[in-house]
């Protein structure tokens, strides 16, 4: 393409960016004329340039417009809704057409003259002519009261001849560019002519360029020393250079993120002509507020959410924002706002999208839950609003139907999550019925470079992102034995009050050794705590081996299926080290994924604590009758595993050996309902019983049980009185009447007994 | 086309092969390489060539010859695919060779398995029968869903 072509095109999407968010503006302030002066200029350069290059028909188009904005400009016209909208039409073909010259096609063929007319008209104040856009046609429907405030459409019947164009020497920089960095064009809008001309160029500063080239130039002098260095041998002056590069190569990445950062204003821009046009398709008054548009985000991740951040928007005007009257009934005014904020915190981005809408209904979400199969009457029941809420996340719960119609923010909100997490950022929601929402978003800064830790496994070394860390635990020696536990073959490790499920990086990646280390008797374990969404769980590795920056390489396409990695780099050494993937490696756990998920939005505050309730971690056992227990977590020493065989009898009474003592078992049904002996206790046909050992006052108990269904963090509400010693109340977990375990006094009557 | 073609020769299993040597980036001596655990065994690891991340292939569990060891002193053919480049380890890299087309022949009828359809044909210009490689047939095996699917063990 013709580099004046190029550099048109550029010129002219900028200046149409611009454009659309000034008409934008000008429609809260009609009056100014700064706006209308600066406009006219866009149109005015995109008119000449169009015509000193030949494409004829923008010049048409460009032509109408000016003449428009120029009655605009010399108060011969006032601004209305339509012409607004005519002028928006006018960008929207502008925008197609420079698609088309881009793609090689040239102008493309088209036909252009019912948009000119349409511009021409509004010079005179005519009623429109009915148009096709379904957004006219909602605009002619919804605001007769914007017709009444236009000229009357005698007014001035004969236009007068256009006016005299503005000097020529008019300079096309627009007033908006002052900042450092002027962001580079955006492309077109959905559809039409998607410029990925834009998308490969981008504007730096010219100051930040010199300063990368004085680091270069640096860089190259450290160069020059260091290759002395390998002639001369001297200790001293090599220790210093290596310094002086070190110095100059983290400022130099430093500098070059720079220029990949781009105000997140790129989209941000967009959104107001999203919301209005959106909003007068629905027939809703919604005005939008941004505020931290300067907030700067890489280049790539400014692409990737993009499209998450539209739809939310999308969302919250079309769901959200309830129409006028209704809004007027609730006592709130009648035009909506949204709210768009972006602002850095702890090396992430944070974008909130909140409106003061309507809010999501959890009802209805259960209802619809029920009605999709998704959980039983008893389970919705018992969720949470916020577990209600975070439905909207889950897959399915967007396709269409009137689920959208009735709750809102259904459509694809799973996808935004999907987006949103696979650059490594989260989503979060947060509502109120009847006062709105926000949907928080947490968005890392760029994706290139990252910190992460070193680890070992099997020889090999993998590398685990900063963000997924959570911290690291090394045990050793009778610590191991304390804290490793295998709970229903699951290993777990007792972790600050809880059981953290446990992943060995060896086994999930079949590398080195094969058994577990709890079995192996090893002397010292490594565990990683990985946060992947809400689950957290620990990853054994060999060897933890450092912290250190590495630049995250993608893997070959054929690699990609491999969930527990999420790219390669290169290691100091020159060595390749694979970089894992929390949220793959958590697929691999052995811990039922059901409840873990579920236990996941358990972990999110839930309001309705009963006072009599307890607060804590429970472990959620059944007996080989199905009955279920709960018993605090914080008063279990160990769980154990024992053989049948092991099982002893002294006065009629099953023990085990345990640790130098006999430890008395007892089966939690035989001895809840009042029978001592527990013949059970030996029968089992697996040969072997799982045990949960608790200790107080010196002594220690073991009551057998069949399996660990989950592990609990919630209240639990008091939905009965205990019926029988041993236990403290009844409550309902997961849709099953459920006994809370008194194990001291379990341990206390069992004491006394043997 | 008329034109003589010229194939960088490789033997694997004591078998000669060669590849279009316009496909040829460059060829290495045993490489540093990293295995990637759980990928499909035709992938033996990954090497670090001057900076850029290559996916180096198991020519040999490709043509049905049995497994490279990952220790071996195997070399790396590096190929240019439009995914960027890509190695496949063979035992030896021999000479470039000037082949007359009219010297092709289809394959042999006897050619069994997989190593059927990854040979364009053979040629008998040189002393020996050399195997022309369809490089392509081979980039398309490696690709999922046929083999990297399933883990190895």
């Amino acid at each position: 393409m013709d580099e004046f072509v190029k550099e048109y095109l550029v010129e002219c999407l900028e200046g149409l960016a611009l454009l659309e968010e000034q008409l934008l503006e000008l429609e809260h302030d009609p009056k100014s004329q700064k706006i209308l002066s600066s406009i006219f200029r866009v149109v005015h350069s995109i008119k000449g340039s169009s015509g000193f290059l030949g494409f004829p028909q923008m010049a048409a188009i460009a032509h109408e417009g000016e003449d428009l904005l120029g009655r605009l400009r010399d108060g011969r016209l006032d601004l209305n809704d339509r012409i607004v909208s005519g002028l928006l039409a006018m960008v929207d073909a502008m925008r197609s057409i420079l698609g088309s010259i881009e793609s090689g096609r040239g102008e493309g063929e088209r036909d252009d003259a019912a948009l000119i007319d349409r511009l021409h008209r509004l010079q005179t104040g005519y009623v429109e002519t009915p148009e096709p856009p379904a957004i006219s046609a909602a605009l002619e429907r919804i605001e007769p009261e914007a017709t009444s405030s236009a000229p009357a459409p005698a007014a001035p019947p004969p236009p007068p001849p256009a006016p005299a164009a503005p000097p020529a020497s008019v300079s096309p920089e627009h007033p908006a560019s002052g900042s450092a960095v002027i962001p580079a064009a955006t492309e077109a809008p959905e559809g039409a002519g998607a410029s990925a001309l834009a998308d490969t160029t981008i504007r730096v500063d010219v100051g930040l360029l010199d300063k990368l080239m004085n680091l270069v130039g640096e860089l190259v002098l450290a160069r020059n020393q260091i290759l002395r260095c390998s002639i001369v041998r001297d200790e001293a002056l090599f220790q210093a250079c290596s310094q002086r590069l070190n110095l100059i190569t983290t400022e130099l990445q430093e500098g070059m993120m720079k220029t990949r950062m781009q105000p997140i204003r790129n989209i941000f821009s967009k959104l107001p002509r999203v919301v209005r046009d959106l909003a007068l398709t629905c027939g809703k008054q919604a005005r939008l507020m941004i505020e931290g548009e300067e907030t700067e985000l890489d280049k790539t991740i400014i692409e990737a959410i993009k499209d998450p951040i539209t739809h939310i928007v999308r969302n919250s005007v079309d769901h959200g924002i309830e129409a006028p009257k209704i809004r007027a009934e609730r006592g709130k005014p009648e035009e909506g706002t949204l709210r768009m904020r972006a602002y850095h915190e702890g090396g992430m981005v944070n974008i909130e999208v909140s409106d003061d809408g309507g809010g999501i209904d959890p009802a209805r979400i259960r209802r619809k839950a029920i009605e999709r199969g998704w959980l039983s009457d008893e389970q919705a029941a018992r969720w949470t609003d916020r577990e209600l809420l975070n439905l909207i996340f889950r897959p399915g719960f967007s396709t269409a139907d009137a689920l959208t119609m009735v709750s809102g923010r259904g459509v694809g909100m799973d996808v935004v999550k999907n987006r949103v997490e696979s650059i490594g950022g989260s989503v979060d929601l947060h509502s109120r019925l009847g006062e709105g929402t926000i949907i928080k978003m947490k968005i890392p800064l760029t994706l290139t470079i990252i910190n992460a830790l070193i680890v070992s496994a099997g020889g090999d070394r993998f590398a685990i992102p900063q963000v997924n860390l959570v911290e690291l635990i090394r045990l050793e020696g009778e610590a191991i034995r304390q804290g490793l536990a295998a709970v229903h073959g699951a290993p777990v490790c007792r972790y600050r009050g809880r059981l953290l499920p446990l992943v060995d990086l060896n086994l999930v990646l079949g590398v080195g050794r094969r058994e577990e280390r709890v079995d192996v008797g090893e002397r010292r374990v490594n565990i990683v705590v990985l946060q992947a969404d809400e689950l957290r769980f620990g990853l054994v590795v060999d060897r933890i081996d450092d912290a250190q920056e590495i630049v995250v390489r993608p893997l070959a396409r054929q690699l990609k299926g491999i969930a527990c990695f999420a790219g390669a780099t290169i290691m100091g050494d020159g060595r390749i080290a694979l970089i894992l993937d929390a949220f793959g490696l958590a697929k691999a756990l052995t811990v039922e994924s059901a409840p873990t998920e579920r236990r996941g939005i358990l972990e999110g505050e839930s309001s309705e604590a009963t006072p009599k309730g307890d607060r804590g971690t429970f472990l959620l056992l059944r007996d080989r009758t199905e009955a279920q227990y709960a018993v605090p977590l914080e008063e279990v020493a160990r769980l154990e595993s024992f053989g049948t065989d092991s099982v002893e009898w002294v006065a009629a009474r099953p023990v085990v050996q345990y640790r130098g003592t006999l430890l008395p078992l007892v089966d939690v049904a035989e001895w809840l309902a009042g029978r001592g002996g527990s013949d059970s206790i030996a029968s089992d046909e697996r040969g072997s019983m799982n045990v949960i050992i608790h200790e107080s006052s010196g002594r220690r108990v073991g009551l057998v049980f069949d399996r660990v269904l989950d592990i609990l963090d919630q209240d639990l509400d008091v939905r009965g009185e205990a019926g029988r010693p041993g236990v403290r109340f009844t409550a309902a977990v997961q849709g099953h009447a459920t006994e809370i375990l008194d194990l001291t006094e379990i341990a206390r009557v069992v004491g006394v007994r043997s | 086309m008329n034109d003589t073609l010229l194939l960088c020769t490789f033997t694997l299993d004591d078998r000669l092969f060669g590849v279009d040597v316009r496909r040829v980036q460059e060829v290495l001596r045993r490489q540093d390489m990293t295995r990637v655990p759980l990928a499909s065994r035709f992938i033996r690891g990954l090497i670090n060539l001057r900076g850029q991340i290559v996916m180096a292939i198991d020519l040999r569990c490709c043509l049905d010859l049995g497994e490279t060891p990952i220790d071996s002193d195997a070399m790396h053919l590096v190929l240019r695919t439009d995914d960027g480049s890509l190695s496949f380890l063979v035992d030896r890299i021999h000479d470039v060779v000037v082949v007359e087309p009219s010297t092709f022949e289809p394959p042999p009828s006897n050619l069994q398995g997989e190593m059927r359809t990854m040979i364009l044909g053979s040629y008998s210009d040189v002393d020996r029968l050399l195997l022309a490689l369809d490089a392509d047939a081979v980039l398309t095996m490696i690709d999922p869903p046929a083999g990297a699917a399933a883990p190895t063990h």
